[in-house]
């Protein structure tokens, strides 16, 4: 500090390092976090695939365990509550390891002075999820903490399913020539959620993505084509999925921008917010790396499910050493597409 | 987006290259003024797209980057402060100050508001009674109108609690400065269309008359930015020089008059410091005498700061288009949008950020 403007200041100036919102933004920043204070000290050969949900085998069984915390803000939006959200979560980490859902356990902080309705809401709403999806919730814990100590209501939910797939599709799988796969328009998660954040004060009608992908990636499953990468698309969106597989998988991925799906409204609040949808959350999309020769045939299962009516091709494998995500632009350039680094912020003019 | 698709037409885009590379002969340096400009340049990778011998050099227009850095102090001073909520735009957060950022300060417990319009900082005033909001009014002549307005409503609701801490900034004569520079090396500009849609072209029509360059004011889409690089080579080739408005869609000769207004009745005129580009006079805007009462740097006292940059930043010469970001040693390396050296690693619009977005791992293989 070369001059003593900071003298006034009532607070002490400190050096040391601590947590930011980066690092929970499911980006780089997170992914540091990871590596470098959690894994020296937690990992092991099962955490340190950093999958969705780790697969252990216990008596001959493959079982998939997941665990997610829940910290959305609003905690109703179009499309969903918090509640929905987790058991949906938690099915999605299952699924896309080939398990079939078939336990839950949830954990609820809630805030001092939070409303009853909104909580029975909330358990309304995961009950409904669960029935859906042939999921029962076996164990749970409730803790309250003064009110500020929390914003209204944190849920933590772990899934335990059964894996029934034979190879199991992992985020290193992906080889190359394989053709990439979305399951539908991407990015409506989270600009439901920016909508509805009343400083942005916008009238819009993006719905949530919020869903559960169960069935259909069941339906994938249960046919004969080979899905080598199955990865749902949540923080850090498209882009961060894309960059994790290249970098699991140790290939490169070139995307074609055009053929992405995104919805009208989403790319248009995107266009006003400055943000780029490619790095928005989805809660009900998914990521499917596939051999060529069966690309088409993996897209005709997704389009024949109602959550997969907008699945397309948007990219393939290559070979790439720097296991670089490249897309090619809509007016044919090209452009590195990193992971997210940490949340977007808009650009002011 | 229906809107915008027929900015984004790849078949008319080919076109336009095609005929940008037909005029191309010789060597051209092009300097897009707008960090706006600059960011749809990479993110659409025109560069790649443009014949070998155009150079497209990146300039100051980027209001996050050039802000000064005894700015950014007195901004973290303020926020420190018990009594202050700082309302502030969200790029601001990371640009490193002399010795932290405004998350840093954040995480200090400075209390700090991310606003999306100035008016949303008039709100939290009038919401604490109690405290001391400052908004850091920052930009080009776009966003002088709004800060202008939010003032004048201050003034109107005879708020006591509201200051602002200024530092806004003009194109024209950081334009001027660039060309009076004996290191200059642009040949035409793509002038900032946005703040022609609220100054018009009047100020551009005088530097075109006084520098003998072209200068074509240009939108913000990937084919206006090849439509203004083609009627620049066009101008070159033909030995003429004069300015042109290819954003006519936003952009009209006398720009907008109420705005300009509302600049006049609240700012005057004022010699500013750049970051990375130093002390430029009758460059920036200042509460006139009218509205001292609303200056932060005078209710907090933090102004006369004069502090050093790191010199290991390059920054001035990226905005002065010497230099490309990939030609910095530490740029992808010490210097990174998570652990920036200078602002135009930080802003959405910054250079370096853009270039490390959107070409970073290329760069290895072809600068």
């Amino acid at each position: 500090m070369s001059s003593d403007v900071f003298n006034s200041c009532n607070l002490p100036i400190n050096d040391q390092a601590c947590i930011s919102l980066g690092h929970g933004s499911g980006g780089k920043l997170s992914s540091n976090l990871i590596n470098e204070f959690f894994l020296p000290y937690l990992g092991n050969e099962i955490l340190n695939e950093l999958e969705d949900a780790s697969v252990v085998t216990l008596n001959q069984d493959n079982i998939a365990v997941s665990i997610d915390s829940f910290v959305v803000n609003p905690i109703f939006f179009p499309g969903g509550n918090i509640g929905s959200l987790s058991v949906h979560g938690t099915i999605n980490d299952l699924a896309v390891r080939g398990a079939k859902p078939l336990f839950i356990a949830a954990s609820f902080i809630m805030e001092e002075g939070f409303l009853l309705e909104d909580l029975t809401k909330i358990i309304q709403a995961m009950q409904l999820a669960c029935r859906q999806n042939n999921v029962k919730l076996i164990t749970a814990d409730t803790k309250v903490v003064n009110k500020g100590d929390c914003d209204k209501i944190f849920i933590t939910t772990s899934g335990i399913g059964l894996v029934t797939a034979n190879d199991i599709p992992s985020v290193s799988k992906a080889k190359v020539n394989n053709n990439i796969l979305v399951s539908g328009d991407i990015g409506r998660h989270g600009m439901a959620i920016m909508a509805t954040r009343e400083e942005f004060e916008l009238e819009s009608t993006i719905e949530s993505d919020s869903a559960s992908l169960y069935s259909l990636i069941n339906l994938i499953l249960a046919s004969d084509i080979q899905v080598n990468c199955l990865r749902d698309i949540t923080r850090g969106g498209l882009a961060t999925v894309l960059n994790e597989i290249a970098m699991a998988s140790g290939i490169g991925i070139v995307i074609d921008e055009s053929q992405i799906p995104i919805q009208t409204n989403v790319a248009a609040l995107g266009e006003i917010l400055g943000i780029d949808p490619l790095y928005i959350a989805c809660e009900g999309r998914f990521v499917a790396v596939v051999d060529e020769i069966r690309a088409q045939d993996l897209l005709a299962i997704m389009h024949s499910h109602p959550l997969g009516t907008n699945a397309a091709i948007i990219g393939k494998v290559v070979d790439d050493p720097d296991n670089n995500v490249i897309a090619k632009t809509i007016i044919g350039g090209s452009r590195l597409v990193d992971t997210l680094l940490f949340d977007e912020l808009p650009r002011i003019c | 987006m229906e809107v915008l698709r027929p900015f984004r037409d790849e078949i008319k885009a080919k076109s336009l290259i095609d005929n940008i590379k037909a005029l191309t002969t010789k060597p051209v340096n092009i300097m897009e003024v707008c960090g706006g400009q600059t960011h749809t340049i990479l993110k659409y990778g025109i560069e790649d797209l443009l014949p070998e011998n155009i150079k497209l050099l990146h300039g100051p227009g980027c209001p996050v980057c050039v802000t000064s850095l005894e700015a950014i102090d007195m901004a973290i001073n303020i926020s420190l402060n018990k009594d202050v909520i700082f309302c502030t735009y969200g790029d601001m957060l990371r640009v490193p100050g002399s010795s932290m950022d405004l998350f840093k300060a954040k995480a200090l417990g400075a209390n700090l508001k991310i606003v999306y319009s100035p008016l949303d900082a008039l709100k939290v005033a009038l919401a604490n009674p109690c405290k001391n909001i400052v908004f850091f009014a920052i930009g080009f002549e776009t966003t002088a109108p709004a800060n202008a307005m939010l003032i004048l409503q201050a003034k109107k609701l005879n708020l006591k609690n509201f200051f602002v801490l200024c530092h806004e900034v003009l194109v024209p004569p950081i334009i001027a400065s660039l060309l009076e520079s004996k290191e200059s090396n642009v040949q035409a500009f793509l002038g900032p269309g946005h703040v022609c849609s609220v100054m018009g072209l009047h100020e551009y029509e005088h530097l075109v008359h006084n520098y003998q360059l072209p200068i074509v004011v240009t939108g913000f889409e990937p084919l206006d930015i090849l439509e203004g690089i083609y009627a620049c080579v066009q101008q070159l080739n033909n030995n003429g020089v004069r300015l042109e408005n290819q954003y006519t869609r936003a952009v009209t000769q006398d720009g907008n008059i109420p705005a300009q207004q509302a600049i006049k009745d609240v700012f005057e005129v004022c010699d500013r410091k750049w970051r990375g580009l130093g002390f430029i006079p009758k460059s920036g805007l200042s509460l006139n005498s009218q509205f001292k009462d609303f200056d932060a740097t005078i209710k907090f006292k933090v102004d006369n700061l004069d502090i050093q940059e790191s010199k290991e930043c390059i920054s001035g010469e990226i905005l002065r288009g010497l230099k490309k970001p990939y030609e910095c040693e530490f740029f992808g390396t010490k210097c990174t949008p998570l652990n920036p050296l200078g602002a135009t690693m930080v802003s959405s619009e910054g250079a370096c950020s853009a270039y490390y977005k959107y070409r970073q791992s290329k760069l290895t293989a072809s600068p």
